[in-house]
């Protein structure tokens, strides 16, 4: 059941190392505190459940911030009736966006290409509107699903006093706020991750690239896609549920939001500046897209200031007027620009890039012992 | 290759790896906690006291934002004894020196709320966490009002909230850590109900059009108890979708429904589509039952009734606070203000100004900057001379309670500012309530 090609081991390792260490090494960035740290590994799995649908099967679902909605209120609501345990909460998280894939994937796969992409936009905005609104007794609408001090927590209360203050989540006591909730969060992205490469080196994974390929030259072979389409479409739907869930135990509050479609469309941007269909990709593509959102949205005129402190005076004031432009506010700007160039030079993302580097390097090599075949492609 | 090796290698080694970094991670945390009931989150120890701002620079608030971090900036200043003091000179009583607080220099740090409440909570996270924030200020919505509050409660860091005006915020989602100086929909149906009385009469049919969001909600049922209280009936209530930019399908409903008075509980950009689009329907020029049908809009801002123009003229709402009040703390604070960026105030930067001046105060008088006791020197405080008249901290609530405007869109304005005109400050004795009426809880001062 742990049998991995040793390629795939030795991305394993390093990944889990670089997850781990992220800590560390995300200190010079400024990115090294619990909260961001924390969202880092949740969309790092979110993306990476994502690419296992758009990047294997090629079906581009802008619905699946649906799906992280229900793993928040499931996860939410577990806290709230049963216990602060994690591990509960995420049964609950996995179990309910299963069955919501379930039945947005039955109708959905209905129809492929462009057509699937609304429906599950559709399914989506549905979800949304409905939580935001209609389904407020649920959800608490706009102010979001919150912990309150009269919550039943039946389990909890078994065994424990009922507090004067909230609870927080915890593992059998220890806290899932700060760095150790960072630890959780990272070893379930670490599963995941694993998961995601057995399926990708499984039969199975072979049967979905051929779908994207072709599915008409699959069903002509006698293969039902069907079947498949809809068994990968649930396990990337729980693969957002649990990223959803982990939100709800890292902060405890589920709000509507988290479905809009702009929620599902970053998803997308995720991936595809990552570069689809690779397994690495998408997670740098989230962690970038994170990164902006939180840190280089923070940073305003005085930042840039200190930043070009060095320049002449006259001309500090104008390189800092024109770059203001693209940090703080501005940030959407800097990453849609990133994105364009991304798309129009490396179709296939950042991990083409580092592809295109590391094909450069080889040849280099090869020129000098003997004549340079064509290089392999991998896959990631 | 031989896989049962290479796996047993690899689980071993991820088992002692995170092992080992789970225990460097958690161990300083338990030792550290605790050790001093004195200690807090963030505790400045002598340096800057930082600040940290959270307003919407992007999306549907985000001119209410700037204005809000404007004011921010001007606190700052005068808090650290720059500028001309603004309402330093007028706050009483007043324990500022214009020496920062507790004579320790203050500085902030900005966040994004992007009026979504994830986003919210992710920035203040950010400026708690990274940036040792003391406390967190701001916000534009009820929504981001009290989720971030929430937050601020589970991390024992006070939040002096911002433009919000549901009920909820300092009623069933009230925290002992959270605190309001805007009035809230109850205070506007309250307020408002006697002049329009006085205005369009007792005998008169009402329909809503209600933003479908919670404020809303709470907005609609303040309108409705207060406005049947005075004998009007309430025709029909209908729910509109947020963001909707055409209002048309549910105006005509409107026409044919024999009510007479249409109550618009929008808010922002919703507001300015709804009003435009019925005055473009020429609902002001018709008549029902006799009587000019009239479009009463309970929350108005000047911001809204710059994007609104010529079609707010005479229409009624009630505010927080405006520029043109002639008391002693809204001049100060219109001069210093008008004095920095060249045009007056919006009352959502009045009251974020006045919530950093309120909480600068409480820490020196409580003579520390341990939350706890600052919360107590705020609960129950009294103070004058910050625009609203005499105004009290409610204690059981953290809700401020103060004297409330009715305004009126200006039929014949002096300037592009001068967009309302007050026409009756109604005396806090008439907008209070008890503060069990919402339910909720405070919740503990200490928090681990």
């Amino acid at each position: 059941m742990f049998n991995i090609p040793k390629k795939d081991a030795i991305t394993f390792v390093l990944f889990a190392i670089v997850v781990l260490t992220m800590p560390i090494w995300l200190t010079p960035f400024g990115a090294s505190y619990p909260a961001l740290l924390q969202k880092f590994a949740i969309y790092a799995l979110l993306a990476v459940g994502y690419n296992l649908l758009f990047g294997l099967t090629g079906y581009l679902s802008f619905g699946h911030a649906a799906f992280l909605g229900v793993g928040s209120y499931a996860a939410v609501w577990s806290f709230k009736l049963l216990s602060m345990n994690p591990v509960l909460a995420l049964s609950f998280a996995i179990l309910f966006s299963g069955i919501f894939a379930l039945a947005i994937g039955y109708i959905s796969l209905r129809r492929s290409g462009i057509y699937f992409s609304i429906l599950t936009l559709a399914f989506a905005q549905m979800s949304y509107k409905l939580a935001y609104s209609v389904l407020s007794p649920i959800t608490h609408g706009e102010t979001g699903l919150q912990l309150t001090l009269q919550d039943p927590r039946a389990i909890d209360l078994m065994f424990i006093e009922r507090g004067s203050s909230l609870p927080t989540s915890n593992l059998f006591g220890i806290s899932m706020s700060g760095y150790s909730g960072f630890y959780f969060t990272a070893i379930i992205l670490l599963i995941g991750f694993f998961i995601a490469q057995k399926i990708t080196s499984s039969p199975f994974g072979m049967m979905l690239k051929g779908i994207k390929s072709n599915e008409n030259r699959m069903n002509y072979t006698g293969f039902n896609t069907k079947p498949y389409m809809l068994t990968v479409f649930v396990i990337s739907g729980i693969y957002a549920g649990v990223a959803g869930g982990l939100l709800s135990i890292t902060d405890p509050l589920a709000g509507a939001e988290r479905m809009q479609w702009t929620a599902s469309g970053e998803l997308v941007l995720m991936t595809i500046l990552g570069g689809v269909g690779t397994l690495i990709g998408p997670v740098i593509g989230a962690w970038l897209i994170k990164y902006f959102e939180n840190i280089f949205s923070a940073w305003n005129e005085s930042v840039l200031h200190g930043f070009f402190a060095f320049l002449p005076d006259g001309f500090e004031d104008i390189v800092v007027t024109i770059s203001s432009k693209f940090v703080g506010e501005g940030w959407h700007l800097t990453l849609g620009l990133m994105f364009v160039l991304v798309v129009v030079f490396l179709p296939g993302g950042i991990m083409e890039g580092a592809r295109r580097i590391g094909t450069m390097f080889k040849n280099n090599k090869d020129k000098k012992t003997k004549q340079s075949s064509d290089s392999e492609k991998g896959e990631g | 290759m031989s896989n049962i090796k290479n796996g047993v290698n690899r689980r071993k080694v991820l088992k002692g790896a995170t092992a080992g970094i789970i225990t460097a991670g958690v161990a300083p945390t338990i030792f550290t906690k605790g050790a001093w009931a004195q200690e807090f989150r963030n505790d400045p120890k002598g340096g800057d006291v930082i600040l940290g701002f959270n307003v919407p620079q992007t999306g549907p608030y985000s001119d209410e934002g700037a204005d809000e971090l404007r004011a921010y900036t001007l606190a700052v200043k005068h808090l650290n004894g720059e500028g001309d003091g603004g309402m330093l000179n007028t706050m009483q009583p007043s324990n500022l020196k214009g020496n920062g607080i507790l004579g320790q220099k203050v500085t902030y740090v900005t966040g994004d709320t992007q009026t979504k409440s994830d986003a919210a909570r992710d920035s203040a996270r950010r400026m708690i966490e990274r940036d040792g924030a003391l406390i967190i200020t701001g916000g534009s919505s009820s929504g981001v009002a009290v989720a971030v509050q929430a937050l601020c409660q589970e991390m024992g860091t006070i939040f002096m909230a911002g433009l919000t005006h549901s009920d909820d915020t300092t009623g069933k989602d009230k925290k002992r850590y959270g605190f309001r100086h805007f009035f809230n929909t109850y205070m506007t149906g309250a307020a408002l109900a006697p002049v329009l009385k006085d205005e369009y009469g007792s005998d008169r049919v009402a329909y809503h059009l209600t933003s479908d969001y919670n404020w809303g909600y709470t907005q609609q049922r303040a309108i409705k108890d207060a406005t049947e209280a005075i004998g009007w009936r309430t025709e029909k209530t209908v729910l509109t979708p947020v963001g909707q930019g055409d209002f048309s399908q549910y105006i005509t409903p409107f026409l044919n429904s024999g009510a007479d008075v249409l109550i618009l509980n929008h808010y922002g950009k919703d507001m300015v589509n709804s009003l435009t689009q019925s005055i473009q329907f020429g609902l002001k020029d018709r008549q029902v039952n006799g009587k000019n049908v009239e479009i009463v809009v309970p929350l108005f801002s000047r911001l809204m009734a710059q994007g609104a123009g010529d079609n707010i003229k005479g229409i009624l709402g009630s505010a927080n606070w405006n520029w043109s009040l002639q008391d002693e703390g809204s001049k100060a604070f219109v001069k210093s203000f008008g004095a920095e960026y060249g045009f007056p105030p919006s009352m959502a930067a009045h009251t974020c100004y006045v919530q950093t001046l309120l909480y600068a105060d409480a820490c020196e008088r409580a003579g520390t900057l341990y939350p706890p006791e600052v919360i107590k020197a705020l609960e129950g405080h009294k103070f004058d001379g910050m625009g609203n008249g005499a105004t009290e901290y409610r204690a059981e609530d953290h809700q401020c309670f103060k004297d409330v405007l009715v305004v009126r869109g200006n039929a014949n304005p002096t300037s592009q500012f001068d967009l309302l005109e007050v026409v009756q400050e109604v005396p806090r004795a008439q907008v209070e309530y008890d503060a069990s009426i919402f339910g909720g809880e405070l919740g503990p001062y200490e928090v681990s």
